[in-house]
């Protein structure tokens, strides 16, 4: 019987061959779609439920410094916390649990300590504040100014000594929580782990698997027949393309089922952008793994190339937080283009109108990246 | 004749070091020729040039009659490669790897269990690549070597590495194709015997030239009365250059191995002398061998080293 002519194609085979030595990778199930879903329903949970926010005080109290019980932080610490009844040096040795029910509950654990083993558990990150006695029977704060969290605790605190931020008192405004999807942190968070799944799929999955193949000398011997060179590069990016639409699938499914969240633009854009950064991605991989024959080098190249993005581009938190001299560096990144793209789609109800642009100069960047890369690629 | 292989004063340099120093080479259909020589000789820089992925910088190579330039994907349709240890894809099986390199010939099913019988791997068609022994890797190598029925085969050290009974496995194949076909081989190796086994031509090259060239019969011919003694003595350390000088025929001492050799024409007349030679200096013999001379002796005595150096 005359076997079909497309089961003798080599593009059938390459395809085949390289699809087969994804999915017959197990670990390709847990790092490519059940990990980035563990983060998604991690983040999610912790940054969309009202939990109680805790903040860990150090009390320092120098005996020869305290004249009395009449100082404030005395006063405070026996009126207001609740004392916990543990041996001498046992942490916490106070607490207090200010009720909010807009905002959530905020707990803060008073701990004894000294000066030295205060300043020590400060850098270890076990201590938010530290309190102790001031001038003019005041309290004294010592916090890192730069530190978001650590001022967010001195504010509260402050507050809560000086009587004004109780739950529902005080002279506070008017609190309206945002829950509306699209502004949830998990409707931000959800692009940003399919842009990242994306790089860094392409980017280890293709780079460092051609890497892999040079130094293992099967590039060579795989171009030592007449297989066309485009073909096997071809397949090698439709395979990674095909696994990287499975599992933002998969992942989309997820937190729409676990988050109810939604695309609120056109999907066809969503689509083109996607694809237009696939394509981006596995020619910058292209380029990245044109030369080397060495995993060491191929590892160093590759989180180069990675690291700057994942880290800038803001995948778990906005870049706006960077200085604004370092903007619009950031927004030339690939990832950041991709990520800005699908998070205008998803949250903004963004069309193709609003997408052509990014979609565009990523394929153009993918594009330039593979030609680049296969004018300067060795094959042996 | 027409030769499928023919190099002209062929050289290559890297970085000023010169690889392949003026080489040439011819080769017949259905010749077997060995390259033999230690690492560094400047084989597998001749068989990259004849594989078309190294260029020379001088002198010129042409495949079946033709250049590389301008003919590449014709050559690669009539070229088997086998590299001394390629890895395949861990994941696919022995069957789907070949369907893949016989998928860029243009092959199908048919062709792929011919090659799983030649080699010997029918029972492990379904074994993944990760999961084959040594050898196991290298007959599907020379399998997917064979896929095309090559008319010309480069083989780069393709037993370096394995055990005897894999190498002889291979060797069995090679000897099947030598017997039924026309085609022709170029193999690198730094193995005398296998060259001796497999091949009618060999070449014996060092730093990048040619020493000396010809049949194991042409090689040896000059020496053939020759006899190889190789002896150990039980005090070793006495066995210094000095010692061995004044000795009536050539002895190369291997101080790591504790061994040495000398070649002698007259075994009757000259091994009572040499045995004499060595109680006179108080030298106690241990252990005695006496062999026919080998290509390795000749190459040791052609350079000063041993082909495994």
């Amino acid at each position: 019987m005359t076997e079909p002519i497309l089961s003798r194609h080599q593009i059938f085979h390459l395809f085949a061959a390289h699809a087969r030595e994804v999915i017959r990778e197990p670990a390709v199930i847990f790092w490519g779609i059940v990990f980035p879903i563990l983060i998604s329903l991690g983040l999610g949970l912790a940054f969309t439920q009202q939990g109680e926010t805790v903040y860990r005080v150090g009390v320092v109290r120098d005996n020869a410094e305290i004249p009395g019980n009449g100082t404030a932080l005395e006063s405070f610490l026996e009126n207001r916390a609740g004392k916990l009844d543990l041996p001498e040096n046992h942490s916490p040795a106070w607490q207090m649990t200010l009720e909010d029910t807009q905002l959530g509950n905020t707990r803060f654990e008073f701990v004894r300590t000294d000066w030295q083993s205060a300043m020590v558990q400060t850098k270890r990150g076990k201590l938010n504040l530290v309190i102790s006695p001031g001038e003019n029977k005041g309290i004294q704060y010592h916090f890192d100014p730069r530190n978001p969290e650590a001022e967010l605790a001195y504010l509260k605190l402050s507050s809560a000594v000086q009587g004004r931020a109780e739950a529902g008192g005080g002279t506070r405004g008017q609190i309206s929580p945002l829950t509306v999807t699209g502004t949830r942190y998990i409707d931000f968070l959800v692009p940003g782990l399919i842009c990242m799944n994306v790089m860094m799929s392409c980017m280890w999955g293709i780079s460092y698997g051609m890497i892999d193949k040079r130094s293992k000398k099967l590039l060579r011997r795989m171009v030592a027949t007449p297989m066309k060179k485009s073909h096997f590069l071809m397949t090698l990016m439709a395979v990674r393309i095909g696994m990287n639409l499975i599992e933002a699938v998969l992942l989309f499914v997820f937190v729409c089922i676990v988050f109810d969240i939604a695309v609120q633009g056109s999907i066809g854009a969503l689509a083109a952008l996607f694809f237009a950064g696939n394509i981006a991605f596995c020619g910058i991989a292209i380029f990245t793994c044109s030369r080397t024959a060495n995993t060491e080098v191929g590892n160093g190249l590759v989180n180069a190339v990675v690291m700057p993005m994942a880290v800038l581009s803001g995948i778990f938190f906005s870049y706006h937080n960077f200085p604004d001299w370092s903007i619009d560096f950031i927004q030339m990144l690939p990832l950041t283009i991709f990520l800005d793209g699908l998070r205008a789609v998803f949250n903004e109800g963004a069309g193709f109108a609003q997408t052509a642009m990014p979609t565009a100069v990523l394929a153009a960047m993918g594009a330039v990246f593979f030609g680049l890369g296969l004018r300067v690629f060795r094959w042996h | 004749m027409n030769m499928l292989i023919e190099a002209r004063d062929v050289y290559k340099s890297f970085n000023g070091v010169k690889a392949v120093n003026g080489v040439d080479l011819r080769i017949r259909p259905g010749q077997f020729t060995a390259l033999l020589g230690p690492n560094g000789a400047g084989k597998t820089t001749l068989v990259e040039m004849i594989e078309g992925i190294q260029a020379p910088d001088h002198g010129e190579i042409r495949i079946l009659g033709r250049p590389w330039k301008g003919n590449e994907q014709y050559l690669r349709r009539h070229i088997g490669l086998c590299l001394q240890e390629t890895r395949f894809m861990d994941k696919l099986s022995v069957w789907e790897t070949l369907r893949m390199f016989a998928s860029f010939f243009g092959l199908g099913k048919a062709r792929v269990k011919e090659i799983l019988a030649l080699s010997g791997l029918g029972a492990k068609h379904s074994q993944r690549v990760v999961h084959l022994s040594g050898g196991q890797r290298q007959r599907l190598a020379l399998g997917i070597a064979l896929l095309n029925a090559p008319q010309v085969l480069l083989l780069d050290e393709p037993t370096t590495g394995l055990d005897p009974n894999a190498r002889r496995e291979i060797w069995s194949i090679l000897l099947d194709l030598k017997k039924n076909t026309r085609t022709c081989l170029v193999l690198t190796t730094h193995y005398m015997e296998e060259a001796e086994k497999l091949c009618e031509h060999i070449q014996i090259m060092d730093q990048g030239r040619v020493l000396r060239e010809g049949s194991l019969q042409d090689l040896l011919e000059d020496s053939r009365a020759e006899k190889i003694i190789e002896f150990t003595i039980d005090n070793p350390d006495q066995a210094g250059p000095e010692q061995l000088k004044s000795a009536p025929f050539a002895v190369q001492w291997d101080p790591v191995a504790g061994r040495g050799t000398v070649a002698i024409s007259d075994i009757e007349q000259q091994l009572p002398v040499f045995l004499d030679f060595l109680k006179t200096r108080g030298l106690h013999l241990k252990n005695m061998e006496c062999r026919r001379k080998t290509l390795d002796d000749l190459f040791t005595e052609m350079t000063g080293r041993r082909l495994h150096d």
